[in-house]
């Protein structure tokens, strides 16, 4: 009973939606102050029922609802109970919800968090989120209900996908979704931008912190997927390409560009339509993504079960959302007024040329994404685009964008005279040369892309130093987005090493093991000491105990295990890691080999400054944090309102 | 200024290219081998002399290879189709039976010879056939999948129409359908016999 | 009494000993799961940019799949038959189509794709060059602007702190 009145919330909710789009932003075109006021309480009301139907979800997952069956689906009796929370997001119907749940979310901040800006925006801004949630509600209801019934109802569930019984599971999917859903806030602002036809600073200046914090989220989010790949999937890989890793890395690549664009648009009224129209792509990308993960054009292992009829509905969202959008950008951006003058070398001119970049990438990680499905469509045959050719092409266009964060920094804006530019740069020049000559001199497996690699990383390091060191010697006080800034590109860095060091350096070992059998990689050694069964609460495991060693001293004791999970016939590797700050030991427990002597195939990985990969990201998102946090945006937007 | 249509531009034909995607299935592989002549073999048949048998010995004849398993379901849900149509002696029919013997029908502890995988596959295919009626004019073994590999199977069952040139005509990934038959095989044939 | 008691001792000494020599005998350094180390990272080089056929996009360097084993296997073949990396490709292609390749061919099939980012990046520094150059010349209304917000600004300008 209560389960369909969560889904009665959830039609009153896209009612609610409606109104909340069409009454606010018909009261901006006839100047009905009433009507715009409508915008707020209408975004509690629809965030409260929208609430309410994912707590009755969640309950029903909770209390073994299996009548439900969604929850049949995708959820189990035995499953511990913060799985059973998590399998309201583990499938299609269910994240949905989770995605409307937040964009609800995300409008109701906006209306609590905007008192100091001007009504009209408030409702535009407030209305483009309702006509949002009115797609996304629409194609839950008719097309993908969580609500709907399996009767007679199943004793058990069919139980969550192993792969998912993870804690990466119960965090993942949220902050990745925070971050998707975040985007829309820069696009409703963007959009509420053209509509008001005054695309000055202003709008630039509210909307940097929705964007910045959606970008916090999303990557944090495109982090933890990657390092429970790294940690679930038993073969040490990170990222891989797939059309779904692709469908988060391109609106953060976007979401990057918007962020430095807006700078521009923010401080000196420049670039004010392509800020407009990078915020309009970046969340544009977001439903693309959710198009390709949801409608089965694509292969992927990430995919939901796919559905054309879904892909349909999501395909017609995407065309009006996107479509109205880029028209009312035609109509109305060529109307923006240019900002001030700037030279071919300034900060404006290197932001420009940052974002440019971004979006280059972003199109050769499109073209490689979609690329087998034109040259289907076009009855051309069917081939793959794999790792190697992303590799291949977006490697070299991120180089130059790294490249540029120092320049970027250290010019002024307006203008930056070259040689000045030049002087300053020398102490990270040097660095980067010296950091490529160590590594060609004195590592014997060092390629030159290994050199780049650190090489790129000197540079944006001691530049960053040279930066601070500069500013420090200045009076006043230092912003908290000064901090922010280069502890963000800090961040990158440390990543850079991370990706350079564990790809140049990796060293793997596929062995056979029998009791007391040692394999032995750099200084460290495994010994395979015992083998036994274990049982979990809803899976029977063969457990490795492995002895690890580092010079001879004995240092953790792994235990890689291989599971069955009751429900599923595939059995699951559970890998050991002793990680470090400066390398990952890692184990995989393969099968039992055939053979007179019980033996056992097993995987042990060296991987170097692999951690340094999540700590990049920990050191993006926290610099994120400090430049939200600096008063100045806050502060600046109420003086721009008034 | 119409510079500033480009991007709608631009993501119209993305949209074009996505919504005809949507009628077309990833998974589904053509075959390179279409027009090419059909990798030859030899293998054992499912009679215990030592016969082999290879698509030589069916130049001059259209015939259909079919690759199945007993171990592989969806065959299970095609084989009553080519029991019809060997019946009604349209064309005849090769069996390929691919990798029959796996690696958990070996006793723990060692390896099984071919000669014992060969016994064993054609015990198994015996039976199954006898069950369930017997399309093949003759029954191969392809215990290691190596045939298999030469004509790009990837899931079984897999049908092939080679020509009396013995060139593919024609391959399907999947149980054969009425439909499959209907559309495409049977007037296949019928241009395959007329030349 | 000493003497049994030596006895003893150097009994055990000798047991242990032997022992651990023992032990140290049937504990070994595992061998590798390939029989040709060499061969196998030359496998694991051209499987990665292989694709497996019946995996929802996985490399055939990473698949447990049983077609992906049978794959892997004939790659070790064709290796040890002295093919190059470029024939054992076009012997998969020839079977299985260009599905089968996780690089895509440079051929004009491909053109867009592998020329197409380049190609854009220089039409979109083209098109940033000739912004900024309008930009350059641009003309914008000056506001005049008094002694103390001149000196405002300047300090602003000279501090050069972080957007």
């Amino acid at each position: 009973m209560i389960v369909e009145v969560g889904h009665f919330a959830l039609i009153l909710a896209a009612f609610v939606a409606l109104v909340q789009g069409v009454l606010p932003l018909a009261g901006t075109m006839n100047g009905h102050q009433r009507w715009q006021a409508l915008a707020r309480p209408a975004a509690i009301v629809q965030f409260l029922l929208i609430a309410f139907s994912y707590g009755v979800l969640t309950n029903a997952a909770v209390t073994d609802d299996f009548s439900v069956k969604y929850i049949a689906a995708h959820s189990n009796s035995l499953l511990p109970i913060q799985y059973k929370v998590a399998s309201v997001w583990g499938g299609h119907e269910g994240s949905l919800l989770m995605w409307v749940l937040m964009l609800s979310g995300w409008t109701l901040a906006v209306a609590l968090f905007s008192r100091t800006l001007p009504l009209a925006m408030v409702a535009r801004v407030i209305a483009v989120l309702g006509f949002v949630s009115v797609g996304f509600l629409s194609f839950i209801l008719i097309t993908s209900s969580p609500f709907e019934r399996l009767l007679p109802a199943p004793l058990d569930g069919r139980d969550l996908n192993p792969l998912l019984q993870d804690p990466g599971l119960v965090i993942h999917p949220p902050m990745l979704y925070m971050g998707y859903v975040g985007f829309s806030v820069a696009f409703a602002f963007a959009i509420s931008a053209l509509l008001s036809g005054r695309m000055d600073a202003a709008w630039a200046r509210w909307s940097r912190p929705w964007t910045v914090v959606a970008w916090i989220f999303m990557t944090i989010g495109i982090a933890l997927g990657s390092w429970w790949a790294y940690y679930e999937l038993g073969w040490g890989g990170w990222w891989f390409w797939d059309p779904v890793e692709n469908a988060s890395l391109m609106p953060w690549l976007f979401g990057t560009a918007l962020i430095h664009a807006l700078m521009v648009t923010d401080k000196r009224g420049g670039f004010k339509a392509w800020s407009v129209l990078l915020a309009i792509g970046a969340f544009s990308l977001c439903l693309l993504g959710t198009f390709l993960v949801r409608s089965g054009v694509l292969t992927s292992v990430h995919a939901f079960a796919s559905d054309p009829k879904r892909g349909v509905f999501i395909l017609i969202f995407l065309v009006l959302v996107v479509g109205i959008s880029l028209t009312l950008f035609a109509w109305r951006a060529p109307k923006a007024t240019l900002g001030g003058k700037i030279a071919l070398v300034s900060r404006e001119s290197m932001l420009l040329a940052n974002s440019v970049l971004l979006v280059v990438a972003t199109g050769a990680v499109l073209l490689g994404t979609i690329y087998p499905l034109i040259i289907d469509a076009m009855n051309l045959g069917k081939l793959s685009v794999g790792a190697p050719y992303f590799n291949a092409v977006f490697v070299p266009l991120m180089v130059p964008v790294i490249f540029l964060m120092v320049p970027g920094g250290i010019a002024h804006w307006r203008e930056s005279r070259g040689k000045e530019l030049g002087r300053q740069m020398r102490w990270p020049a040097l660095a980067a040369v010296l950091a490529a000559a160590a590594i060609l001199i004195f590592s014997e497996r060092g390629t030159w892309l290994t050199a780049m690699g650190m090489a790129l990383a000197a540079w944006v390091v001691v530049g960053l130093l040279v930066q601070i060191v500069a500013r420090l010697q200045k009076p006043g006080r230092i912003a908290l987005s000064f901090w922010g800034m280069h502890l963000a590109h800090l961040g990158i860095a440390v990543v850079v090493v991370g990706i350079t060091l564990v790809k140049g350096y990796e060293i793997e070992r596929d062995v056979r093991m029998g009791l007391n059998d040692t394999v032995s990689i750099e200084n460290y050694s495994f010994e395979l000491v015992g083998l036994n069964e274990v049982n979990g609460p809803n899976y029977k495991a063969m457990r490795a105990t492995v002895n690890v060693t580092k010079d001879q001293k004995p240092l953790e004791v792994l235990y890689p295990e291989k599971r069955r999970y009751f429900s599923t016939a595939m059995p699951m590797t559970e890998a050991a890691i002793d990680a470090g700050p400066l390398r990952d030991l890692y184990v995989s427990l393969g099968e039992a080999i055939e053979g007179d002597k019980p033996q056992w195939s097993v995987r042990v990985y060296y991987k170097p400054f692999v951690s340094w990969l999540w700590y990049g990201a920990i050191l993006m998102a926290l610099g994120g944090l400090l430049a939200v946090s600096d008063r100045r945006y806050r502060k600046s937007a109420l003086s721009a309102a008034s | 200024m119409k510079k500033f249509f480009i991007p709608l531009g631009i993501f119209l034909v993305l949209v074009a290219f996505l919504a005809i995607g949507l009628n077309r299935n990833p998974q589904e592989i053509p075959s390179p081998l279409l027009g090419k002549p059909a990798p030859l073999f030899s293998l054992s048949t499912l009679d215990a002399g030592g016969v082999k048998f290879g698509p030589k010995d069916m130049k001059g004849k259209v015939w259909m290879l079919n690759v199945w398993a007993t171990w592989c379901v969806a065959c299970r849900d095609e084989h009553p189709l080519l029991v019809a149509l060997s019946k009604a002696n349209q064309l005849p029919i090769v069996g390929l039976n691919y990798k029959e013997v796996q690696a958990q029908d070996a006793p723990a502890g060692r390896q099984l010879t071919p000669e014992e995988k060969l016994r064993i596959a054609r015990e198994r295919s015996a039976v199954w056939l006898q069950r369930l009626g017997d399309p093949y004019a003759v029954s191969v073994f392809d215990l290691d999948g190596r045939v298999g590999i030469d004509y790009g199977v990837y899931g079984v069952p897999e049908t092939y129409i080679i020509d009396k040139e013995g060139v593919i005509r024609f391959k399907k990934v999947g149980a054969v359908t009425l439909e499959t038959l209907q559309s495409q095989i049977l007037p296949l044939l019928q241009k395959l016999n007329a030349s | 009494m000493k003497s049994t008691y030596l006895l003893l001792k150097t009994l055990c000494v000798a047991a242990c000993l032997v022992l651990s020599g023992v032990t140290t005998a049937l504990a070994k350094e595992a061998l590798p799961m390939a029989q040709d180390p060499v061969l196998e990272k030359r496998l694991i080089l051209i499987s990665e940019e292989l694709r497996c056929l019946v995996c929802q996009n996985e490399s055939l360097a990473s698949s447990r799949a049983e077609l992906a084993n049978d794959l892997r296997e004939e790659v070790r073949k064709l290796i040890t038959q002295n093919l190059s990396d470029q024939q054992i490709k076009d012997y998969l292609v020839t079977r299985y189509g260009d599905f089968v390749l996780y690089r895509p061919q440079v051929k004009p099939l491909t053109w867009v794709l592998w020329f197409g980012p380049f190609l854009l990046l220089v039409v979109a520094l083209w098109g940033m060059f000739s912004y900024v150059r309008q930009r350059l010349s641009a003309q914008t209304t000056v506001v005049a602007l008094s002694e103390a917000d001149r000196h405002k600004a300047q300090a602003i300008l000279n501090s050069g702190d972080a957007p």
